[in-house]
């Protein structure tokens, strides 16, 4: 018997779970993927929002500013990247300047700080690749960058190391209310609990209909990118938005922790909650629309597209709290941007609303730190040769994209909560994020995570489940397809 | 202190293994070559089929053999080399940082330098093909890696797209491990690749070629389950209606190779926009004072022994850099002539020269834009024609050169600009 489960690995699970493991309880993390991180966590814009958009007393808001202001010590205590880069809305047309001054006055009411709107000059001086056009802007130095998977792969390691328990490949079907528990059932069996954590992001609605007859309704709203090389990664420096006008939302323009450009995202509400390709509608709508708020975007640059969910809720506004009719069953469903933002904000909340119920002690053991992927490369030549003396894996490169050696891909399998995959590799070091998109490393990272797991070639996927990346051996389908006749 | 060499050459495949024993042979004694894999010979390695060498060694190789010949001379002429060793910085003072398990992080200071870093594939996320990002998408280079070098078959049911030459190679590979090969679709209305391998690896298997199509649909959410292909119009759009869906596992691409030039980038080195390679004179020198380029990393080739030329023009060329400084009597770079790719010429290698200091003939490379049938290429001094030769047909796939003569171009009077043309016949 667990007290919480808690169902979904992404940045709400990872963080509402990280909040729990600060105290004497025991918790879980039900994940129908082979890893952290597999949806709508995984693809996103990766901004960290001043939080000026989310209208003001709504939970949104709360969350958001104060998401925002746990962030940077956040990103001390688990080491993922993460910068304070400050954001600005481009206004291009004097008629909307209204927008801006709309948006100044949300900000205030909602608790960002330093806000304030800067004029066509000073704007040019920050960001020289602002559209021609763009007349005002609303500045937000307290908006970053985060890399979404670092965030979440941080959280759930930290959570890990303080004792709460993953289940991969766990799939949840059902779940049955008892008296004071709940059997969660899943692919792989039950999972009893007093306390059940619903942070099942575009299926959040489905498992909480499960227990509540107070139905939720989720839809998916994809939203498509295009992630530009390090060669244009600084095209701009702070993250641009579009001051929303007649044009629409518009599309935002950032660079990434990684020194990456991005562009995007679309929004298309869609059926299918695995919905996740491209479309090329998507592409070029961004083609279309990223020259409105910056300039001479080289979009030859591009290294890759992609496209995430977001779980969006009819009323728009995050779901945290306890059905009236299923006391313990706690939904976290709704989180849509800002989401990744309020994270942080999002487990403390969580958390309390368990400890309220459980009444529990404090971890005697918690640690509050985890150390991210040692990265060579951010080392003086000295201490990375002294590393590489006591670690020879470390001077081996095996991405040369991202300059990513086998040391680190080591340290990422042998991890807690390890990667297992390819793209779960990629996540925790970036090898095969670069502009040959793992076209180089593939065959090497296949290699040592083969070696290292004890997987025949074959079993390696790319994230799990059917997507093995081998099929058979050379002459395999003569041989089987002489058997056959 | 840091070990000083009179050349060092980043990448040992066939251009870095050219250079040195060009440069060997020449009387050069300090040389080093800096490997990233762990053995010598590139991407030939993984080059199993054969028709290399004709040229070279007058006998046809598969890429192994080829790049053992090579291996073998400089073993023979005692070169050094350290393998996996990763290159991590060129500095324009020729001071390299390279990195592997048994040194660490070293740096060595270079009398010259010789980039031969070769090139990489294009990928797949490049071209903003719409569907998901399924395993069962590789270049088509990896997946020759994986298969000659590695006895793995990324898939059995195979769309291959793009026409390069690695492509078609792997048609024929593919289909030849037992895997089968459902079709080439080319963007471009002619291929990428030599028309030799379009008959030898396409037309000898029955593969069907289709130019103007490209993919436009990716589908599978965990492996490929296939690929939606459409004839494009001639700006390269999907032309709606002409849709035909195959169910595959594997996509191959061969849809472009681009130079690795990250380094020489990083050195300061000058680009041309046109190879993604640098800008090199008639000593393949660089922009930057002793660096010199040859092989797939100055432009992409067809044809090993091209590389294996250049590479030892390099080689040779970097070595009488590095006497003339000892000397110190380097000939001042006057009278630079410029090679001017004109109608119907992509780019030419060299872009730059100075008769007074050429070798007695220079080998210039060029591209052409399209395909062009019954068509000459020719010469210009100033405005004046000097030399043409017909051809019954030149494609963007396969490179062309022409030979310039030293004394014909000091015997030319006030030659200010060369031009090289494509006319009708």
């Amino acid at each position: 018997m667990y007290d919480v489960v808690i169902i979904g690995a992404g940045v709400s699970g990872c963080a509402t779970a990280r909040e729990l493991s600060r105290y004497d309880i025991k918790a879980c993390v039900l994940e129908k993927e082979e890893d952290v991180c597999c949806g709508t966590s995984k693809a996103n814009s990766g901004i960290v929002h001043a939080g000026f958009d989310a209208r003001t007393n709504t939970l949104m808001a709360r969350l958001n500013v104060l998401g925002n202001r746990m962030m940077p010590r956040l990103s001390q205590e688990l080491d993922f990247d993460f910068i304070q880069n400050g954001s600005l809305v481009v206004c291009t047309d004097q008629e909307e300047r209204s927008g801006l001054e709309l948006l100044y006055q949300r900000g205030m009411q909602n608790g960002v700080e330093h806000l304030r709107i800067i004029e066509k000059k000073e704007l040019a001086e920050l960001e020289p690749n602002v559209s021609d056009q763009a007349v005002a802007a609303l500045y937000a130095p307290t908006a970053g960058i985060v890399c979404p998977f670092g965030l979440n792969i941080a959280l759930a390691e930290n959570a890990c190391t303080n004792g709460v328990e993953f289940f991969f490949d766990t799939r949840v079907e059902r779940i049955e209310k008892r008296q004071g528990s709940f059997v969660v059932g899943t692919n792989q069996g039950d999972y009893e609990a007093k306390c059940v954590v619903n942070a099942a992001g575009v299926y959040a609605d489905q498992i909480h209909n499960l227990v509540s007859e107070k139905k939720l309704s989720i839809t998916p709203r994809r939203g498509e990118y295009c992630l530009l090389d390090h060669t244009a990664g600084q095209h701009v420096t702070r993250t641009i938005f579009t001051l929303p006008g007649k044009y629409g939302k518009g599309i935002l323009v950032s660079p990434t922790v990684h020194g990456n450009l991005i562009v995007g995202p679309t929004a298309a509400d869609i059926q299918d909650r695995e919905g996740t390709c491209t479309t090329r509608q998507g592409v070029d709508e961004i083609l279309d629309k990223c020259g409105n708020t910056v300039k001479d975007i080289p979009m030859n640059q591009v290294i890759t597209t992609f496209a995430g969910l977001r779980a969006h809720e009819s009323g728009h506004e995050f779901v945290i709290g306890q059905p009236k009719d299923a006391p313990g069953f706690i939904d976290c469903a709704g989180i849509e941007s800002p989401g990744l933002t309020s994270a942080p904000a999002i487990g403390r909340m969580v958390a309390d609303l368990v400890k309220e119920m459980l009444d529990p002690k404090e971890n005697p053991d918690f640690v509050a730190t985890r150390k991210g992927v040692l990265r060579p490369n951010t080392l003086s030549l000295e201490e990375r040769n002294q590393l590489i003396q006591k670690e020879p894996a470390y001077g081996t490169m095996i991405c040369r994209c991202e300059s990513v050696t086998e040391g680190e891909i080591l340290d990422a399998i042998r991890r807690p909560l390890g990667a297992r995959s390819l793209d779960g590799i990629k996540r925790r070091t970036r090898a095969g994020m670069g502009r040959c998109q793992a076209g180089f490393c593939s065959p090497r990272t296949m290699e040592i995570l083969s070696r290292e797991l004890s997987l025949e070639r074959k079993k390696i996927t790319k994230n799990g489940g059917a997507s093995a990346l081998i099929l058979g051996e050379n002459k395999d389908f003569w041989v089987r397809e002489a058997d056959g006749r | 202190m840091m070990d000083t060499y009179d050349i060092v050459i980043i990448g040992g495949g066939p251009a870095g293994l050219a250079a040195a024993v060009s440069a060997r042979k020449s009387g050069g004694e300090r040389i080093l070559i800096l490997e990233r894999d762990r053995e010598l010979g590139g991407i030939l390695n993984q080059c199993i089929h054969n028709g290399f060498g004709l040229h070279t060694f007058q006998e046809e190789l598969t890429g192994p053999e080829y790049a053992a010949r090579y291996i073998a001379q400089v073993e023979a002429l005692k070169i050094p080399y350290r393998l996996s060793t990763m290159v991590l910085d060129i500095s324009r003072e020729r001071v390299i940082t390279a990195m592997n398990r048994k040194d660490g992080v070293f740096q060595v200071q270079a009398g010259a330098i010789i980039l031969a870093m070769g090139c990489r594939e294009r990928p797949a996320g490049a071209l903003r093909i719409p569907g998901y990002r399924p395993a069962g998408i590789y270049a088509a280079g990896t997946a020759q890696r994986l298969v000659n070098r590695e006895g793995l078959m990324p898939g059995r049911e195979v769309v291959i797209l793009g026409s390069g030459d690695i492509g078609l190679i792997m048609a024929r590979r593919m289909t030849l491990e037992g895997a089968r090969v459902q079709v080439v679709a080319e963007l471009m209305p002619y291929s990428g690749g030599l028309k030799r391998n379009i008959v030898q690896c396409l037309d000898d298997y029955g593969i069907p070629l289709k130019l103007s199509h490209t993919v436009v649909e990716i589908r599978g959410k965990e492996r490929l389950t296939g690929v939606t292909i459409a004839e494009v119009d001639e700006k390269g759009k999907p032309i709606p209606g002409t849709e035909e869906e195959y169910t595959c596992d594997t996509l191959l691409l061969s849809v472009g190779l681009i130079p690795e030039n990250e380094l020489s980038r990083g050195a300061g080195v000058e680009i041309n926009p046109a190879t993604s390679g640098p800008v090199v004179n008639e000593r393949l020198e660089t922009s930057v004072e002793g660096i010199f380029a040859c092989g797939n990393v100055l432009h992409v080739h067809d044809l090993v022994d091209y590389v294996s030329e250049e590479a030892a023009a390099a080689g040779r060329h970097a070595l009488a850099y590095v006497k003339e400084k000892r000397t110190a009597c380097r000939e001042k770079r006057t009278d630079k002539i410029h090679i001017i790719p004109s109608d119907g010429i992509r780019y030419t290698v060299p872009s730059v020269l100075h008769p007074n200091r050429m070798e007695e003939t220079l080998t210039v490379r060029f591209r052409v834009k399209d395909v062009y049938k019954n068509c000459r290429i020719c010469v210009y001094f100033n405005e004046e024609k000097v030399f043409q030769k017909k051809r019954p047909i030149v494609a963007p796939g396969e490179m062309e050169q022409i030979r310039l003569d030293r004394e014909k171009l000091l015997a030319y009077a006030e030659l200010q600009a060369l031009t090289i043309k494509i006319e009708e016949a």
